[in-house]
């Protein structure tokens, strides 16, 4: 069994089972939690930030706290979400809870930073707000009269997230705009409409935690995997070398010319490694690459749903956490 | 318990609308009139849906 002995806390990926490598010197793993050393060692790099998309790395923790910021991401940071729909009139063909449920997960873009937790039974402009969707499909009467379209045939046919308009509560209007509160995406299909079909509907969004319901949930995803990390023992040459590149996520090997006109194969970059163990499948190459992970190396993606940046929502996260320390430590002094 | 006698009496003068199965026409229909569409001649006919507000959660 092959080993990497360095400072680092790692797992090594072997052909059939997972072993640990043993780090020259005492890892997070292996220490009980201590705030000067997180200090010296714990860093976050932001590898990639696109809009409403993020990876980042955080290394040096512990993988229990990897995992908190995880789950309370997903679970406990609030946003606002449609709660309560009041049908006036539904006569389209889609089922008044079927359409109420599917327009409680249409994210909206309203900053729940700036709203309350619906207290009581009253609604007021601080936790709720309130859209309107009034629609009706009549049969279209001017140009076009030869055209099989259903667009041109009919008219307001599609029910689509746009046409979801907002009505200002109270004082509202002072601090917000519709462009501020209104749905992330104007494209989603809500419903389809038929002449005579009519949608008359009053909508309540409020703040809630996707623990309540995944309607809440700020994130798409957000997840986290260990920083893999492939290392080869001895050089590999000309089709063997192409081979081990095809055992991996394109991009993780690379062929280096040598001046011989041979090819060789040089790790490029393992971040993006599937970790697939492919190349335990070719007997003359399982001995050339040892393929581990560091464990204390964690790979952060945030997608957000639309309303929060994914920064902000890790840094919502973290304010959750020591919330909750915070209430559990006053609960523990009154003891 | 209203008086039954009053209450048949006026439902006999006001019409029930109703949709017709077939061409979704509104029918005026009064109790004992022949149950039959007067745009198509269709007999399935649906009642409208009520006017009352009905709320539902989004879940």
């Amino acid at each position: 069994m092959q080993s990497i002995n360095d400072y680092k806390p790692r797992i090594i990926l072997n052909e059939y089972n997972i072993t640990q490598n043993l780090p020259s010197a005492p890892t997070v793993l292996d220490e009980t939690f201590n705030i000067k050393k997180l200090k010296k060692i714990f860093r976050i790099v932001i590898v990639r930030y696109e809009n409403m998309e993020m990876e980042f790395d955080v290394i040096g923790i512990h993988p229990f706290i990897a995992n908190t910021f995880r789950r309370l991401m997903l679970s406990d940071v609030p946003s606002m979400a449609i709660e309560k729909v009041h049908i006036y009139n539904n006569t389209s063909i889609i089922q008044d809870e079927v359409l109420a449920h599917r327009l409680g997960l249409v994210p909206l873009k309203a900053d729940p930073r700036l709203f309350q937790f619906k207290q009581d039974a009253e609604d007021n402009e601080l936790d709720t707000l309130e859209f309107e969707l009034k629609i009706k499909c009549i049969r279209s009467k001017d140009e076009n009269k030869d055209s099989s379209r259903i667009d041109d045939i009919y008219k307001n046919s599609n029910v689509y997230s746009k046409q979801i308009k907002w009505v200002p509560k109270g004082n509202q209007l002072d601090s917000f705009k519709e462009s501020d509160v209104g749905t992330v995406h104007d494209d989603i299909l809500i419903a389809k409409l038929r002449p005579g079909h009519e949608l008359d509907l009053k909508l309540l969004a409020v703040k809630g935690i996707g623990r309540d319901h995944a309607k809440f949930s700020p994130v798409a995803t957000a997840f986290y995997r260990l920083l893999p990390d492939i290392r080869l023992t001895r050089e590999v040459k000309g089709e063997a070398a192409e081979r081990l590149q095809k055992c991996f996520s394109p991009g993780v090997i690379g062929l280096r010319h040598t001046k011989d006109g041979n090819k060789v194969a040089v790790v490029n970059n393992a971040r993006y490694d599937s970790s697939s163990r492919n190349v335990f499948r070719y007997d003359d190459l399982k001995d050339a690459v040892i393929m581990t992970k560091v464990q204390d190396h964690f790979i952060f993606n945030i997608e957000s749903v639309g309303a929060l940046k994914p920064d902000v929502i890790f840094i919502e996260a973290v304010k959750t956490l020591k919330d909750k320390c915070l209430s559990l430590l006053s609960e523990l002094e009154q003891i | 318990m209203s008086d039954p006698s009053t209450k048949d009496s006026t439902t006999t003068k006001t019409p029930m609308v109703y949709i017709c199965g077939e061409c979704h026409s509104e029918n005026e229909i009064r109790p004992r009139d022949p149950i039959r569409c007067r745009e198509c001649g269709y007999r399935i006919m649906y009642k409208k849906r009520t006017k009352r507000l009905i709320v539902f959660d989004a879940r």
